[in-house]
């Protein structure tokens, strides 16, 4: 008992830098009174820092055959080392399912002997929570880079969600960072699984005998300020994956050091919060406002910048696209709106049926007016920053919020 | 409450203040009182009509709101349901008005405890494979939660006990009803006796996990409280080891 407490530990441990937690996008239905059902996503808890945990994430081995320096799991560095047996994922997963405690399993794993045996266990392991335990809860793998087509296809009948990492943006810092890897065997497996998606979901509209095949489709990550790389190789990775692959996500995760590398951070050195911050809202935007990745960064602005966010950015290089009238504007106008969300915007439209709206329904609506009165006109409100230079309406903003992330910083360094 | 409504069509009345029947009563000087008794063929009415005027999700949110318990809420229901009956056409979207904003961002609010319960409630495992749970939401929310519930867990006996308001769910493999568990004194000393042989472990297992699973790097309490508020905690497994 006390061993299997061990291993949770240790493979919890290695697995956490795995910022995916997702359970949506799937619908798998609970049949014949079996164990589970997966729908909208539920975030079951959040950890000390804040991150949501909804599925029992795990390695299933933190043995490894590759020596990627930005990796705890690295083969050359000095830990201990332990696997768990099928059964063992198996019990864990059933039981905390049954308490409520997740909504399912993410299984991933260091590479042990070679591709094909690992991808074979997580196969396995997925494969005897659906067939033999009847559980429709969720289930992601990890594709391992390499591993043969055949897996991979098996994987996908019974994992909700299926996901290789990219880790590194740019393909110089992986040749760097990890000699071993490279981008085409991650590539291959996303190409295999997208073609298979999008064929098995046309079929499943003509037949409906046509199992499900990774409904929630497939993600992948990104490390942050490991490798030296811009912002702008990130966000136009980022749009490309979105568009040529059909990811469902790209997860940004800010480099924690772990290493003692000089070709790496300093163990210490701050993680990036901001900056993850920055790209997650800029994805945001690619996804839900109709932004484009050149309109974001660019050879001219290469980084976010980290004291606006990246919307309020772009409308300050843009004055000219201003001043919207929210009671006229098309969505797709009002969305471009700093302080606008994709909610409020649609509520705007809505509403303002009924009759023009005035800045303090505005702000019910939940507006934020802060920002967004640089740049609209509305009932009984006339644009007086028109002609006001861009760094000035910065500083204006500025000098009446701080944000959240840089006020943590600043007492931070107060500290030392 | 439907009742209430049709009665002030029926009279064409002007309404002043509702109140639920313990509350204590304040009454205008001259203002008439009227006691309002639930019939529920005045109250399909009202609902039917409504029915024709809203969408499935609009009258889903009246009923949240309704179950949001908020005093004097009444009086915006009633309101915006008078608002709903004067012709406009889709009414329920005019969040102008202050009284149809405030239904839906109420419903919103009853809508985050009903997502926050299906996340929060922890089952543990009887000696008699019963799961039960008990919670103390904010707001009514177990009829909005027991489809997810029976869905989930169609294989397991459980019962999600709200003990603020003193009445449970219960499923007994066929079917969810509800339930008044008259707890005895020493229920705290029967829990430990009564529970599985198993439970600890797992329970173990997940405090464990929980705790390994945090970057300390990243540490950001403010954030996990905004995400997990601390009225939460007590009935919170992985929150007992502090």
């Amino acid at each position: 008992m006390e061993r299997i407490e061990e291993k949770l530990s240790i493979l919890a441990d290695a697995a956490k830098y795995d910022v995916s937690c997702s359970s949506s996008g799937s619908n798998r239905k609970n049949k014949n009174k079996g164990l589970g059902d997966t729908g909208a996503g539920i975030c079951h808890t959040y950890t000390e820092d804040g991150r949501c945990v909804s599925l029992l994430k795990i390695l299933l081995t933190n043995f490894c055959i590759y020596d990627c320096a930005y990796c705890v799991t690295r083969k050359s560095n000095d830990i201990k080392r332990v696997s768990f047996t099928v059964q063992e994922v198996v019990d864990l997963t059933i039981n905390f399912y049954r308490r409520n405690y997740i909504e399912g399993l993410f299984l991933s794993s260091g590479i042990f002997k070679n591709a094909d045996y690992t991808m074979e266990r997580l196969v396995r392991i997925a494969k005897k929570l659906r067939q033999e335990h009847h559980f429709n809860g969720y289930i992601h793998l990890k594709t391992i880079p390499g591993a043969s087509d055949e897996l991979i296809h098996e994987a996908g009948l019974y994992a909700d969600r299926l996901s290789v990492n990219i880790e590194i943006p740019t393909e110089s810092g992986l040749k760097l960072l990890a000699p071993e890897k490279n981008r085409q065997d991650m590539v291959k497996p996303m190409e295999y699984l997208r073609n298979k998606i999008t064929e098995l979901g046309e079929e499943k509209r003509i037949f409906k005998k046509t199992p499900i095949f990774a409904p929630a489709g497939q993600s992948t990550q990104m490390i942050i300020g490991a490798s030296g790389e811009t912002d702008e190789q990130i966000v136009f990775m980022a749009q490309r994956l979105y568009r040529d692959f059909s990811l469902k996500r790209v997860y940004y995760s800010g480099y924690v050091p772990v290493s003692c590398d000089n070709r790496l951070p300093n163990i210490g050195s701050a993680v990036p919060l901001v900056r993850e911050n920055r790209l997650y809202q800029t994805d945001w935007l690619m996804r839900f406002y109709g932004f484009q990745a050149d309109e974001l960064v660019n050879r001219q602005y290469p980084l976010l910048e980290l004291d606006i966010d990246p919307k309020l950015s772009w409308a300050l290089r843009n004055l000219s696209c201003f001043p919207i009238d929210v009671n006229r504007a098309a969505l797709h106008l009002i969305l471009r709106i700093p302080g606008v969300g994709v909610r409020s915007a649609q509520q705007i439209i809505m509403a303002r049926q009924y009759g023009a709206l005035d800045m303090e329904q505005l702000k019910k609506i939940g507006v934020s007016i802060n920002r967004a009165k640089y740049f609209i006109i509305c009932r009984g409100y006339k644009q007086i920053y028109s002609d006001q230079a861009a760094h000035k309406i910065k500083q204006y903003i500025l000098a009446t919020s701080q944000s959240k992330y840089l006020r943590r910083h600043c007492q931070q360094l107060n500290l030392f | 409450m439907l009742t209430l409504i049709f009665e002030s069509f029926e009279y064409k009345w002007h309404i002043a203040a509702i109140y639920k029947k313990p509350e204590s009563i304040q009454n205008g000087l001259f203002d008439a009182m009227h006691e309002v008794i639930t019939n529920e063929t005045k109250a399909l009415r009202v609902w039917n009509a409504l029915r024709l005027k809203l969408p499935p999700n609009a009258l889903g949110d009246l009923y949240k709101v309704f179950l949001s318990e908020i005093t004097q809420i009444e009086m915006t229901l009633c309101t915006a349901i008078s608002f709903y009956f004067s012709g406009v056409d889709k009414p329920h979207l005019a969040y102008g008005r202050s009284d149809v904003l405030r239904i839906k961002q109420i419903a919103k609010m009853v809508d985050r405890e009903r997502h926050r319960m299906k996340a929060f409630i922890r089952f543990s495992r009887q000696q008699d494979d019963l799961y039960g749970a008990m919670i103390e939401p904010d707001f009514n929310v177990l009829p909005l939660i027991r489809k997810h519930f029976s869905d989930r867990y169609a294989d397991q006996r459980w019962l999600i006990y709200d003990v603020k308001r003193d009445y449970g769910i219960y499923y007994n493999l066929q079917e969810v009803e509800e339930v008044r568990v008259a707890f005895s004194k020493d229920f705290q000393e029967h829990k430990m006796l009564l529970e599985h042989p198993e439970e600890k472990r797992y329970r173990n297992l997940w405090q464990q996990y929980f705790k390994q699973v945090n970057i300390v790097e990243r540490k950001n309490l403010k954030l996990h409280i905004q995400h997990v508020p601390r009225r939460y905690w007590k009935h919170l497994t992985e929150k007992q080891i502090l």
